[in-house]
């Protein structure tokens, strides 16, 4: 259960070695966390990981889980984490930014890229919302991005999944009201992890321990919606309302 | 037999953090608890909740079923004779109060507040001013509803395993249906307060073991802002129930009649910012100041000296939407440094407390997870909206523990199962009555998952 103080016991990972979502858990399980099950593509990569968060003491399942599978498998998926235990948190941390520059030219990356962080997003997303509410509690962290908010010329259909992706959980947040599920949507700038390895860093770029405080702190609070840094949260209403001139021109 | 009402709500504790959504069903009857019970065994289980004045999440039960006892308040019996009362579970002791103090009793003991139910006060084996024993000292016998073995009768002597366990049990053991109190006689509904003001925590506690006034209930406000050479700086109350003789004339003709005082409404919204270290160091200077420097005796009514907070209705939300945890924890006589520490640490990290309160017991019964032992328990108020409270807390368990004291769980939210189990060394023996009396755990609550009782 998660307790007054905002500490919760148990952690659903979809997207299980994501550096943002370790860093976070990795924060949360020196305090009450005993239970964490990270859902990752290949189950042997994340070895090294779940035996990091063991070390802290806590008990580390790794299952096998692919966002882009069906949503049949998705519920299946979320009835056999859940059988036993609750889940009082769910961190849906997993993405690709993909490639614009092939995406231009090939409309298959381009909706491999909404295949993984939208519509997979949302077909696991319906299943754990549905269960947390029947258990009556829980919160539901959906990394989102910045990005989310203006597209940019480089990555738009990265930007377009996560905006696609934001206004779900957002619109999750309000259909749950009442069930006991929280869910916040985290809304990152540039974090220096494998995802951006050898992009230029934007203004703001900031590291994985800051998002992770940000996560961990919105969930204490019960956010709705978390920007790391927080400073984005006054920058991107300006950058939101720059002309498309000077967009265009900013090269964003 | 009619179907219980039931309807889906959201619910959390006086302190009014981590709410959980559940079906609350709402019997009018008691004959409908047992199908209710039975009901709620297959899916996440049923606990009972009264007036949800416990601050944490005792009384609700995620994505479960809940039973408020609401309608189950009648009065079935009283004896003045044997100076009892039977009363079902739903009763509040403000109710009992306002029936039995006219007539000339009390409930033995109440707690700092009239609105619990006499199924919470048992389910809490509630404490009060009052050092000589807790609540279920004073339950001459009970009737618990079951899982496993239906309804049955439970006292100090019948079925005491049952008993003890539910004494303090937070209703993990079953529903308490009915219950027979005894009484204390008074003779007027008048109490004699002596009021000392304590210039630090040392002179306070010295005085409190200074029983030479003999006096029935004790009680001490600590400043919790004061630090330094005024650490625990404190007014310290004692009272008795005044005998006849003592009160003013105008009293005289109706000794007995039972004074309520003005109720003012607490705020029905306020900004988490609201109560800061600022706004309680002046209200606690307020409330210290207000004492005359030197002791003094006065009359006052027995909700203005045990229930001064109901005066406020809604209090609790002065907090604001993040809520606040009360710590309360006793530590053994020997132990006093710790009491002392704490409240230096409390200072030194500036967690406002709007109310620090320090009592004493000198007893200590069979429940098996009640929560006096004979030494101090001090009680304190903090707003949750900050991070990194829960290692300061936890570092002060780490301190109750190692003492030999323990938290108090119908005050908790937030205690390390792992710490609890060392703080309850009957803990095991408790296990082991619940499965005879709950096989398949039927009885579940969000404190009960939390703390995996
Ligand atoms: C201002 C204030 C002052 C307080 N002062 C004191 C004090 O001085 N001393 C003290 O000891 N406590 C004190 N308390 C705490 C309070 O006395 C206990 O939490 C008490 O249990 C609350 O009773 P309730 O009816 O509100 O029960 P709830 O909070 O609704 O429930 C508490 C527990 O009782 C169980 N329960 C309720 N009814 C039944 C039933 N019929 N059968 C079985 N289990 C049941 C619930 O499942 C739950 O575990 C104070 C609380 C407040 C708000
Ligand atoms: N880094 C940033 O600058 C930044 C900024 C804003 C938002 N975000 C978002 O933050 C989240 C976490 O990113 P990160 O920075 O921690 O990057 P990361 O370490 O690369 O994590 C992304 C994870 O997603 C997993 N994943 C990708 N496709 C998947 C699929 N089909 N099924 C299951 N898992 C899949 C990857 O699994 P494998 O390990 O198997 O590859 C990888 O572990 C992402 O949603 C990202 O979009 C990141």
């Amino acid at each position: 259960m998660r307790d007054a103080l905002g500490d919760v016991q148990s952690v659903l990972v979809l997207g299980g070695r994501s550096e943002i979502a370790l860093a976070t858990v990795q924060l949360m399980s020196a305090q009450r966390v005993q239970r964490v099950v990270l859902a990752v593509r290949d189950v042997a990569s994340a070895a090294a990981d779940a035996e990091a968060l063991r070390s802290n003491g806590c008990a580390v399942d790794v299952v096998a889980f692919d966002a882009t599978a069906s949503a049949e498998v998705h519920a299946e998926f979320v009835r056999t984490v859940c059988e036993h235990t609750d889940i009082d948190l769910v961190i849906l941390a997993f993405g690709i930014v993909g490639d614009q520059t092939v995406a231009d030219d090939d409309v298959v990356h381009t909706l491999d890229i909404l295949k993984t962080n939208f519509t997979g997003a949302v077909s696991v997303l319906v299943p754990v919302a549905e269960r947390l509410a029947r258990q009556g509690h829980g919160t539901i962290a959906v990394i989102s991005s910045v990005a989310a908010m203006r597209p940019r010329r480089a990555n738009f259909v990265y930007s377009a999944s996560k905006a696609g992706l934001d206004a779900y959980a957002s619109g999750l947040c309000d259909a749950y009201a009442g069930t006991g599920v929280h869910v916040m949507t985290v809304r990152p700038g540039f974090v220096h992890t494998r995802m951006t390895e050898g992009m230029k860093p934007a203004p703001f770029a900031t590291n994985v321990g800051v998002v992770a405080e940000a996560i961990v702190d919105g969930i204490r609070r019960k956010r709705n919606i978390v920007y790391a840094p927080n400073i984005l949260r006054f920058v991107m209403p300006i950058l939101q309302n720059v002309p498309r001139v000077v967009w265009r021109k900013l090269g964003a | 037999m009619t179907q219980p009402l039931r309807r889906t709500a959201t619910m959390s504790g006086w302190g009014g953090t981590a709410a959980s959504t559940a079906t609350a069903v709402e019997p009018d009857s008691v004959e409908q608890i047992p199908a209710i019970l039975k009901e709620s065994a297959t899916h996440r289980g049923v606990i009972a909740r009264g007036l949800a004045r416990s601050y944490g999440d005792a009384a609700q039960n995620a994505g479960g079923a809940v039973v408020t006892t609401d309608a189950l308040d009648r009065i079935l019996q009283f004896d003045a004779q044997s100076a009892t009362i039977r009363v079902q579970p739903g009763v509040s002791l403000e109710r009992l109060l306002q029936f039995l103090v006219p007539r000339g009793f009390f409930p033995t003991v109440i707690p700092g507040t009239a609105s619990v139910t006499v199924g919470g006060a048992i389910a809490s084996d509630i404490h009060g001013k009052f050092r000589h024993g807790s609540f279920c000292d004073y339950v001459e016998t009970a009737t618990l509803v079951t899982p496993s073995r239906g309804a049955i009768e439970i006292s100090a002597t019948q079925n005491p395993d049952a008993f003890w366990a539910t004494a303090g049990g937070m209703g993990l053991t079953g529903i308490v249906t009915e219950a027979t109190l005894r009484l204390h006689p008074i003779a007027t509904a008048l109490m004699r307060v002596d009021t000392t003001r304590c210039a630090d925590v040392d002179a306070c506690m010295e005085a409190m073991v200074d029983d030479s006034l003999g006096e029935r209930y004790s009680v001490a406000w600590i400043d919790c802002t004061a630090s330094g050479k005024s650490l625990g700086r404190s007014v310290l109350e004692r009272g008795e129930h005044a005998p006849l003789d003592e009160i003013p004339a105008n009293r005289q003709p109706d000794p007995l009649r039972y004074g309520h005082g003005m109720s003012v409404p607490g705020p029905p919204w306020a900004p988490s910012g609201l109560l800061n270290p600022l706004s309680v160091k002046a209200f606690n200077e307020l409330w210290f100041r207000k004492t005359p420097r030197h002791p003094h005796r006065g009359y006052v009514s027995i909700p203005g000296f045990f229930h001064p907070l109901d005066l406020v209705r809604g209090w609790n939300r002065i907090y604001g939407k993040h809520g606040f945890v009360q710590y309360q924890f006793v530590v053994p006589y020997g132990q006093e440094r710790v009491v002392r520490s704490i409240l230096e640490q409390l200072a030194q990290h500036r967690c406002a407390s709007f109310l620090a309160v320090l009592k004493r017991f000198e007893t200590q019964n069979d429940g098996m997870l009640s929560f006096p032992m004979p030494g101090w328990t001090l009680a304190l108020d903090i707003p949750v909206a900050r991070s990194g409270l829960n290692t300061i807390l936890d570092s002060f368990d780490e301190m109750v523990m190692q003492a030999g004291g323990r938290v108090y769980l119908a005050k908790d939210a937030r205690v390390d199962p792992q710490r609890l189990r060392v703080m309850y060394p009957k803990l095991e023996r408790w296990e082991s009555i619940r499965g005879e009396l709950d096989a398949n755990r039927t009885m579940r609550s969000d404190l009960a998952r939390r703390l995996g009782l």
